[in-house]
């Protein structure tokens, strides 16, 4: 039991990582009907950007000239971060997508792959191929709840995942913003005969979309703090699943397919050997969507989705 | 003959009257004569060897030596190429016409047989031209049978290195297992003197291994396509990436290793040629139709009597049957396949040379494979900048090419291959 609670742990926390990246893929999705597979280059970029921001905000404290708390200098970096990363997004957005609005979606996706690989080989070029580790913020403190190891690290990782899959929500349902951005994932043809300005509301999920995925990125850099270019490929295709599982362009569906895909990374692990944790991981997901091909949230597959 | 004085006043448009049967002529004098002369040119040039891939390696490591490389391309295939061409226009079309005369087959034996002299007079030169080549006829055939499925059927299908490394471990298994004293397999068991003869066998049993692995791919597509097909294929790779690596009896992660070595050139190019004539067949049939109607509207193609179940599972299984061959191929011409080589990576390779070379077009794949993998191999001293460039290259073919270069071409044989003119002159 303490070990089944303790894999809960470990599972909650390895889930929001998917599930941050998981949102970014759904928002982007449910307006435009594509799936941005630079997504999970875009993390990897967040996470290096939190990297430099962090080491500037620590150099900035120890020089005496701004001294600050620890925890506050990873609040900031989130936010610094989450703000920088935000752009990649946009110019992503920009240079892969934006020409290809009328193309075959198929082409997108491409333009896509290849503007992740580029990013990977272009943090490559400029770093070199060692990996960094990412400056321990704040201090792990364990806390023994009944046998179970609690770090204040988990805690607060998904403490913010939690809170940020919230502020989206509230986003997407409260503001104006938000109601564009549903409008257009309800009908994207009428909505600018409405006065909505389509391409700004576009690059705004965009920017979205990529804040969530660099704050995934710090946060895989507290709990994981190595980093690597290449960090982002798997990371990106497992919440590309994620995604799917949990249906296209739902926000719940999202959150909860990235925790379900933790869950049972983990505790395929926790039970058979840690080498069979994709292969079992996977035909529970293949088994899942035979018998619902939509996902979880998402519309059943009709002759009216285009491809 | 007005016609004739007009047309051969322009330099450029006389080409136009070369058949495929004249070029193919020229391409064997040039690469004979690199043969035979290439060391002696490209010494003369200031060049230290021949240069592999047409010079681009050469330009790139020396900037100093441009002129020279280019100087030796022109010289060495440009010029004879030029020149024989240009010279045999009537001879080659009188020897088209003449070969028209007998069935189809004669002819396209007789272009096989002289692309295959040029290849292997080209690849003769060293180890790697030939290494390249290989893996290049590989990629031609892996971008066609991903074609039927992303391009003729129109699904973004994402699993592909799973066909080819199921294929791959198929054959070699069957190899290593028979004919090789092994280790893991135990003892030969066939005299070895047998295997070239039972090879074909071991690919065939790749291809049907991954036509089997297949069936999970295609039996889910019945109730969904699109994105949810990307992901059960997506699903599949990792499965099988997965299997492979927990399977100690082809040694997991560590990979297998000590294929024998008869996946020589002529061996490959036998299988492309196999290979681009039974899809470019499969694709103009009534199926190959019937793949084009599902993509384009499932709903109406059901009306019109298109079995669309039947379809899907047919191009399915079709195309991952080569796809395992060219696995099996794969194996046999590195000798050594571990599970990660069928990776994401792999899968973003075929994906772009697929994307780039154009959909629903048989022409499109080969463009495609050829100039990707050459690209990859010729731009291999800029390091990683290779990486940034051929993505940067791709990304502006989908800007203004949104369905690749050549797309929605038939391959057809006859008119390819037809002579240009007339023996009599008139165009």
């Amino acid at each position: 039991m303490v070990i089944f609670f303790q894999n809960l742990v470990n599972a909650l926390q390895w889930g929001s990582f998917y599930a941050l990246i998981a949102l970014g893929y759904s928002m982007v999705y449910s307006i435009l009907m594509l799936f941005n597979f630079a997504h999970g280059d875009i993390f990897m970029v967040g996470a290096y950007i939190g990297f430099g921001v962090s080491i500037g905000l620590l150099a900035l404290s120890s020089s005496g000239a701004l001294a600050m708390p620890n925890w506050l200098i990873l609040a900031l970096t989130i936010l610094f971060s989450m703000f920088l990363t935000s752009f990649v997004g946009m110019i992503v957005e920009r240079v892969g997508y934006r020409p290809l609005r009328n193309a075959p979606r198929a082409s997108a996706a491409i333009t896509g792959l290849m503007i992740g690989i580029i990013l990977e080989t272009g943090n490559l070029a400029l770093l070199g191929a060692r990996r960094v580790s990412f400056p321990s913020l704040i201090e792990t403190t364990v806390y023994n709840v009944g046998g179970v190891f609690v770090t204040n690290k988990k805690i607060m990782i998904v403490l913010v995942s939690l809170l940020l899959t919230l502020a989206l929500h509230q986003f997407v349902r409260r503001t104006k913003w938000g109601m564009a951005m549903r409008a257009m994932a309800f009908d994207f043809a009428v909505v600018p005969l409405m006065g909505v300005p389509v391409n700004t509301m576009i690059a705004l999920t965009f920017a979205i979309g990529s804040a969530l995925a660099a704050a995934a990125g710090i946060l895989f850099g507290v709990a994981y703090p190595v980093l690597d270019p290449y960090m982002g490929i798997l990371f990106g295709w497992k919440a590309f699943v994620a995604a799917i599982l949990g249906g296209r362009g739902s926000i719940l569906g999202a959150t909860l397919a990235g925790f379900l895909l933790g869950f049972t990374e983990i505790f395929v692990a926790m039970i058979f050997p840690s080498t069979l944790r994709d292969l079992i991981a996977y035909s529970i997901i293949l088994l899942i969507l035979t018998f619902r091909p939509h996902g979880f949230f998402g519309e059943p597959y009709s002759a009216r989705l285009r491809l | 003959m007005p016609v004739k004085v007009r047309t051969s006043r322009n330099l450029w448009a006389s080409y136009s009257r070369v058949p495929l049967l004249g070029w193919f002529c020229g391409a064997l004098i040039a690469a004979g004569l690199e043969r035979f002369v290439g060391t002696p040119v490209a010494l003369a040039m200031g060049l230290p060897k021949i240069p592999v891939l047409f010079g681009l390696d050469i330009m790139l490591k020396k900037p100093i030596l441009v002129p020279n490389a280019i100087l030796y391309v022109l010289l060495v295939y440009g010029l004879p190429m030029g020149v024989t061409t240009r010279s045999s226009i009537s001879l080659a079309n009188r020897l088209a016409t003449w070969l028209f005369r007998f069935p189809i087959a004669i002819t396209v034996a007789v272009h096989l047989a002289l692309l295959y002299a040029t290849l292997h007079l080209w690849a003769g030169i060293s180890d790697y031209r030939a290494l390249v080549l290989k893996l290049t006829l590989i990629a031609v055939m892996l971008t066609l049978s991903l074609n039927v499925i992303n391009g003729y059927m129109g699904e973004f299908s994402c699993s592909h290195p799973g066909f080819m490394a199921l294929g791959a471990y198929c054959a070699s298994v069957f190899t290593v297992g028979l004919f090789v004293d092994d280790r893991l397999f135990g003892a030969v068991f066939l005299p070895p003197t047998l295997g070239p003869y039972l090879f074909p066998i071991a690919l065939i049993l790749g291809g049907f291994l991954a036509s089997f692995g297949a069936l999970f791919v295609a039996i889910p597509s019945f109730r969904t396509r699109g994105d949810y097909l990307a992901i059960i294929s997506l699903a599949f790779l990792f499965i099988v990436k997965s299997l492979i690596e927990n399977l100690e009896f082809v040694r997991g992660p560590r990979g297998l290793s000590g294929q024998p070595d008869w996946a020589d050139l002529p061996t490959v190019f036998l299988w492309t040629v196999l290979c681009v004539w039974s899809i470019n067949n499969f694709v103009r049939s009534t199926i190959g139709k019937a793949l084009n109607a599902v993509r384009d509207n499932e709903m109406a193609a059901s009306a019109m009597t298109v079995d669309t179940r039947r379809t899907k599972i047919v191009a399915f299984l079709f195309a991952a049957f080569w796809a395992g061959v060219a696995g099996g191929l794969f194996a046999h011409v590195l000798r050594y396949v571990n599970p990660s080589t069928f990776g994401i990576q792999n899968l973003a390779e075929v994906l772009a040379m697929v994307y780039f070379g154009g959909l629903n077009s048989v022409y499109g794949s080969i463009v495609g494979a050829v100039s990707i993998s050459l690209l990859g191999e010729a731009l291999r001293p800029l390091e990683i900048f290779k990486w940034i460039i051929i993505p940067l290259l791709l990304i502006l073919v989908m800007i203004f090419r949104p369905t690749g270069l050549v797309a929605f071409k038939d391959l057809d044989v006859t008119s390819l291959l037809r002579p240009k003119q007339n023996p009599g002159g008139e165009v």
